[in-house]
C-alpha cells in the first residue's frame, strides 16, 4: 500500500470501526468514541452559549435606551444619558490607527520570513515575533503608561504638532494618552498577528507564480510585489482583518492608555473611550440596573463585532490557504 | 528594497526586545522574597506582596486547564481522527473564530451565566471564563498534534485486533504526547496573562481567599490595580508583578515551542 492510500483510510477507517462487530469492542468504542464526540459537541455548544447569553442579555438595554444610544454621544449614566457614540468612534479611531501602523510593518516582516531570511535565521525571528504576541495586556498596559505615555508626549506628539499641526487630526494639547497613544500601543499588540498569518499566507502562494515571475527576469523584490502579494490578496486582507478584531476587543491595555474621557474630538491628541475600555472600567462600579444593562450591551455589541469581522476574516484567509485547511 | 522587509521584522524583534528589558529593569528591585510570601499591606507600610494574588492566579488556572485540556484534548481528538461529518470542520472553524473573541466578552458571558445567579464574584466564575479562552488552542494544537501522527501506526495496531477506542487512546495519543502537552502549555500561557475576564468575576482581594466560590486575587488584576494606582510603592509591586507573569509566559512559550515546533494557533 503506498503512503498516500494509508493516510487517505485514516478517518474512514476508523470511522468504520464504529460499527460493532464484536461484542467486546462495541462497549469500549461507544464509550470512548462517544466522549470524544460530546467533546465536540461542548465546544460547539460554547460557542453557541456565548452568542445565546451576550445577545439576550443586551435585550433589555436595548429596550430601555434604544437604538437612539448609537447617535448620541453624551455618556452621563447618573442622569440616565446613555449616548455610545464616542465609544464607538474611539474603538474605530484607535483600530484604525493600530492597522494603519502594524498592517504595513507586518507584511514586511511576514515578507522576510517567509521569502527573505535563510532557513535557519527565519525560525528564531519568527520566536521573538511569537514572544512578542505572548506578551500580556497588562503588561503592555502598564509599559504603555509609564514609557510610551511620555515619549509621545515629550517626543511624538510635539514633533508632529509642529509639522503636520494644520491638519485638524494633530491639533490640541496633548497629555501623552489619548487616542494616538493607544493605537500605537495597539499596533504594538496586534503587529506580531499581522505577521504570523500574512507568513502562513505566503507560505501558501504556489512555487510557480514566483518561479514564473523570476524566469521573466525579475528581481526578489519585483517577484515579491508583483506575483506573490496580489495572488495573496485576499489573505493579506483577511489577516489584516483578523488583527482589526483582536484590536477592537483589547480592553486593558487600552484602558491605561487611552485617558478614559468619552468625547468625540478630531484631534489624535485628545482622551478618548472605547468600548472595551470603558467595561473595564466603569463596570464594577455601575450602579442601577439601566446602567448596568447598557454595558452588558455595550459588551454584547461587541462580541457580535467582533464574530462577524472573526468570521469573514477566516474565510477570507482559508480561501488563499486552500488546501492547508488545518492551519490558522 | 529588501532591506525593507529586515527593517520590519527588526522593528518588531526591536519593540519585543525594549519592552522585556525595561520590565526586567524596573520590576527587578520589586522581587524580594517578601513580594512572593506576604500578603498586600496598605500605602506607605512596607513589605507588601502578592502571594495571596500568586496563590489566586494558580488557583484559577488550575480550575481552567482541568475544564479545558479534558474536553479541548478530546474534541481535537475528535476532530483529527473521528470526524467525517460537518461537526469537525464547523468545530475547527469556530475554534479559529473563537480565539479571536474578546477576552473581556467571555469575562462577561462567565458574569452573566454564573455571577449573576449566583450572586457573588468567585474563582468559579473566573476558571470558566478562562477555560472558554484556553479551549480552542488546546483543540487545535491537539489536532495537528495527532493529525502528524503516522495514520500507519495505527492501521498496524487495528490490523492486530484491538478495539478502535485502545488505538486511539493507547497507540495515536502516547505519539502525540508533546504535540498535546504543548497545547496545554500554550493554553495556560494564554490565559496566564489575562486580566480583563477576571475583572467581573474573581474581582479581586486583599486577602486570603482560596475558596473557590468567594472573590479571589489575581497577578493580573494586581498589576493593572496597581499600576494606575498614584502610590509609588503600589506602582513598584505592579512592576515585579510585570515581571513575574512575563517571565511566567515567556518560559511556557519557550517549553511549548521546544516541544513542538509546528506554528499552528494564532
Amino acid at each position: 500500500m503506498s503512503q498516500d492510500s494509508v493516510e487517505a483510510m485514516g478517518a474512514p477507517a476508523v470511522a468504520a470501526i464504529l460499527r460493532p462487530r464484536r461484542q467486546t469492542s462495541a462497549l469500549g468504542d461507544r464509550i470512548v468514541l462517544g466522549a470524544f464526540t460530546l467533546a465536540a459537541w461542548l465546544v460547539l455548544l460554547i460557542v453557541v452559549a456565548l452568542f445565546a447569553a451576550l445577545t439576550i442579555a443586551a435585550w433589555p438595554a436595548i429596550k430601555t435606551v434604544g437604538l437612539s444610544a448609537l447617535h448620541s454621544a453624551t455618556w452621563d449614566p447618573s442622569s440616565g444619558k446613555y449616548g455610545l457614540l464616542s465609544f464607538i468612534y474611539g474603538t474605530l479611531v484607535t483600530s484604525a490607527i493600530a492597522l494603519a501602523l502594524a498592517g504595513p510593518i507586518g507584511i514586511g516582516a511576514a515578507l522576510l520570513l517567509a521569502e527573505v531570511a535563510p532557513r535557519r535565521l527565519a525560525g528564531p525571528v519568527a520566536m521573538l515575533i511569537e514572544l512578542l504576541a505572548a506578551v500580556p495586556s497588562v503588561v503592555f498596559g502598564i509599559w504603555g503608561l509609564f514609557v510610551l505615555a511620555p515619549i509621545m508626549r515629550t517626543v511624538v506628539e510635539p514633533a508632529l504638532s509642529k509639522t503636520l499641526g494644520f491638519l485638524p487630526l494633530f491639533q490640541g494639547y496633548f497629555y501623552g494618552v489619548g487616542l494616538l497613544t493607544a493605537g500605537v500601543l495597539l499596533a504594538i499588540m496586534i503587529l506580531p498577528t499581522v505577521t504570523a498569518i500574512t507568513r502562513d499566507i505566503f507560505e501558501a502562494v504556489p512555487r510557480d507564480q514566483r518561479e514564473a515571475m523570476l524566469a521573466l527576469g525579475s528581481t526578489t523584490w519585483e517577484m515579491l510585489t508583483r506575483a506573490v502579494i496580489p495572488y495573496a490578496r485576499s489573505g493579506i486582507i483577511g489577516a489584516l482583518v483578523l488583527a482589526l478584531g483582536r484590536a477592537l476587543g483589547e480592553a486593558m491595555a487600552v484602558v491605561m492608555v487611552i485617558g478614559n474621557k468619552p468625547a468625540l474630538s478630531l484631534s489624535l491628541f485628545s482622551p478618548g473611550y472605547t468600548m472595551a475600555s470603558v467595561l473595564a472600567n466603569e463596570f464594577t462600579e455601575a450602579t442601577g440596573q439601566n446602567y448596568v444593562a447598557v454595558l452588558v450591551g455595550i459588551g454584547s455589541l461587541l462580541f457580535i463585532l467582533s464574530m462577524i469581522i472573526n468570521v469573514f476574516a477566516r474565510l477570507l484567509v482559508r480561501s488563499v490557504g486552500g488546501a492547508r485547511q488545518g492551519r490558522s | 528594497m529588501l532591506a525593507v522587509t529586515w527593517l520590519c521584522a527588526g522593528t518588531a524583534a526591536a519593540l519585543l526586545a525594549f519592552i522585556v528589558i525595561y520590565v526586567v529593569k524596573r520590576g527587578a528591585p520589586a522581587l524580594n522574597p517578601q513580594f512572593f510570601t506576604s500578603l498586600p499591606t496598605p500605602v506607605g507600610i512596607t513589605g507588601g506582596g502578592v502571594a495571596n494574588a500568586i496563590v489566586g492566579s494558580i488557583e484559577i488556572i488550575g480550575m481552567a486547564s482541568l475544564i479545558a485540556v479534558p474536553v479541548g484534548v478530546m474534541a481535537g481528538i475528535y476532530v483529527a481522527l473521528l470526524g467525517k461529518g460537518w461537526l469537525a470542520e464547523a468545530v475547527r472553524f469556530l475554534s479559529d473564530v473563537l480565539t479571536g473573541v474578546p477576552s473581556i466578552a467571555i469575562g462577561l458571558f462567565a458574569y452573566i451565566i454564573i455571577v449573576v445567579p449566583q450572586k457573588h464574584f468567585s474563582a468559579n466564575s473566573a476558571g470558566v471564563a478562562l477555560s472558554i479562552i484556553m479551549l480552542p488552542i488546546i483543540v487545535r494544537t491537539t489536532e495537528e498534534a495527532v493529525r502528524l501522527v503516522n495514520p500507519a501506526i495505527r492501521e498496524g495496531a487495528l490490523a492486530l485486533g484491538i478495539e478502535a477506542w485502545k488505538a486511539i487512546v493507547l497507540v495515536t495519543v502516547p505519539c502525540a504526547r508533546a504535540g498535546i502537552v504543548t497545547g496545554a502549555l500554550l493554553g495556560v500561557a494564554r490565559v496566564a496573562g489575562e486580566s480583563a475576564p477576571l475583572l467581573f468575576t474573581a474581582f479581586g482581594s486583599q486577602f486570603w481567599n482560596i475558596r473557590p466560590d468567594s472573590p479571589t486575587a489575581a497577578l493580573p488584576l494586581v498589576v493593572f490595580q496597581y499600576s494606575i494606582a498614584p502610590y509609588k510603592d503600589w506602582q513598584q509591586i505592579a512592576w515585579g508583578g510585570a515581571l513575574t507573569l512575563i517571565a511566567l509566559v515567556f518560559m511556557l512559550n519557550i517549553t511549548a515551542r521546544a516541544l513542538f515546533p509546528a506554528r499552528i494557533v494564532r
